[in-house]
C-alpha cells in the first residue's frame, strides 16, 4: 500500500523512536543510580539532552512527513485509534520532555554549588512517565487497535 | 485485535528494547572512555546491568516473535529472503554485541580489583581497558547489524 519512496521516512520515524527509547533509559537509569554523584547526574541529564531529545525530533518529523502523505491515500486513518494514541503520546511525551530538561538543567546548574539533586531526581520521574507512555505508543504502531 | 496484532506488538516492543539497549551501550562506551579512575567506572555498573537485562529481553523477544509471526501470518514465510536475512543479521548483531560486552566487562574486573585494593586514583591500565578498540569494533558491527535488520523490515526486499 504504501511507495517504497517513503519508506525512508518510516525508517526515521522507527529509528528515531528508539533513539529516544533508549536515551530514556539511559537517562533515568543513570539518575536513578547515581546516589548524589554529580558525574552520573550529568549523564543522566546529558542522556535526555544530547540523545531522547534528537531521537524524539527525528521519530516526529518522520511520523509527521509520512502521515501526511499516507492520509491522502488512506484518509480513514485521520480517525484511526492508533493513531490517535501516537498523537497524544507525541504531544504530551514533547511538553513532559521539554519539562524534564528544564528541570534537569536547573538541577544541572545547582550541581556545582553541591545541590541539584532533587531537581534531577525530577526529571528522572518525569523521563520515567515518558518512557512507559513511549511504549504504550509502541505497543498501539504494532497492534493497531481499533 | 487478533493474535497476529499481539505478536506484531510485542515483536515491536522487542526491536525496541533491543536497539534501545544498543543506544544505551553508546552512550556508556562514549561516556567510560574518559574514565581512568575506579569510582565513576563501577559506578556505571548499575546502568550497564539494566542494558544486559533489557537487550537479552529484546533480543530474545525479537527472534522469537518474528519466527512465531513469519510462521502465523499467511503473507509471509520463515525461507523468505528478507526473513532469513534478519535472522542471519540478527544473529549477527547478537553474537558480536555480547562479545562487545565481555570486552568491556574488563576495565568493570580491573575497576573493582583497584578498589578492593583501596586504590582510588588514576590508573594507565583502567583507561586502556575502558578504551577496548575490540570491544569498539565489535560495538559499531552489531549496531550496524541492527540497523541493517531495521531497513530489512521496512524494506522487506523480495516480498
Amino acid at each position: 500500500m504504501r511507495p517504497d519512496t517513503w519508506n525512508y521516512l518510516l525508517l526515521l520515524h522507527v529509528l528515531g523512536a528508539m533513539v529516544l527509547v533508549g536515551g530514556l533509559v539511559t537517562g533515568a537509569a543513570a539518575l536513578a543510580a547515581a546516589r548524589g554523584d554529580a558525574r552520573m547526574l550529568r549523564l543522566g541529564y546529558w542522556s535526555l539532552l544530547a540523545v531522547a531529545l534528537p531521537g524524539y525530533i527525528a521519530m516526529r518529523i518522520g511520523a509527521e512527513a509520512l502521515f501526511s502523505k499516507e492520509k491522502d491515500l488512506a484518509p480513514q486513518l485521520e480517525d484511526a485509534t492508533w493513531v490517535g494514541i501516537g498523537y497524544i503520546v507525541a504531544d504530551g511525551g514533547a511538553l513532559l520532555l521539554l519539562v524534564s530538561l528544564i528541570v534537569g538543567g536547573v538541577g544541572v546548574r545547582k550541581l556545582r554549588g553541591g545541590g541539584g539533586a532533587g531537581w534531577l531526581k525530577a526529571a528522572m520521574v518525569l523521563s520515567m512517565v515518558i518512557l512507559v507512555a513511549a511504549l504504550v505508543a509502541v505497543w498501539a504502531m504494532g497492534a493497531k487497535p481499533t | 485485535m487478533s493474535f497476529d496484532q499481539w505478536l506484531l506488538a510485542f515483536h515491536l516492543l522487542s526491536a525496541f528494547a533491543f536497539v534501545g539497549a544498543a543506544v544505551l551501550f553508546t552512550i556508556l562506551i562514549v561516556a567510560v572512555r574518559k574514565m581512568d579512575t575506579p569510582g565513576p567506572t563501577v559506578a556505571l555498573a548499575p546502568v550497564g546491568l539494566l542494558g544486559n537485562v533489557v537487550v537479552g529481553i529484546g533480543s530474545l523477544g525479537t527472534i522469537v516473535f518474528g519466527v512465531w509471526l513469519a510462521i502465523s501470518e499467511d503473507r509471509w514465510q520463515v525461507w523468505d529472503g528478507w526473513v532469513i536475512a534478519a535472522i542471519v543479521l540478527w544473529a549477527i548483531g547478537s553474537g558480536i554485541g555480547a562479545r562487545a560486552g565481555k570486552e568491556y566487562e574488563h576495565g568493570l574486573h580491573r575497576a573493582r580489583e583497584l578498589q578492593a585494593s583501596g586504590q582510588t586514583g588514576p590508573d594507565e591500565e583502567l583507561l586502556a581497558l575502558n578504551r577496548t578498540s575490540r570491544g569498539l569494533l565489535f560495538h559499531t558491527i552489531s549496531s550496524i547489524a541492527m540497523i541493517l535488520i531495521l531497513i530489512d523490515m521496512i524494506w522487506k526486499p523480495g516480498a
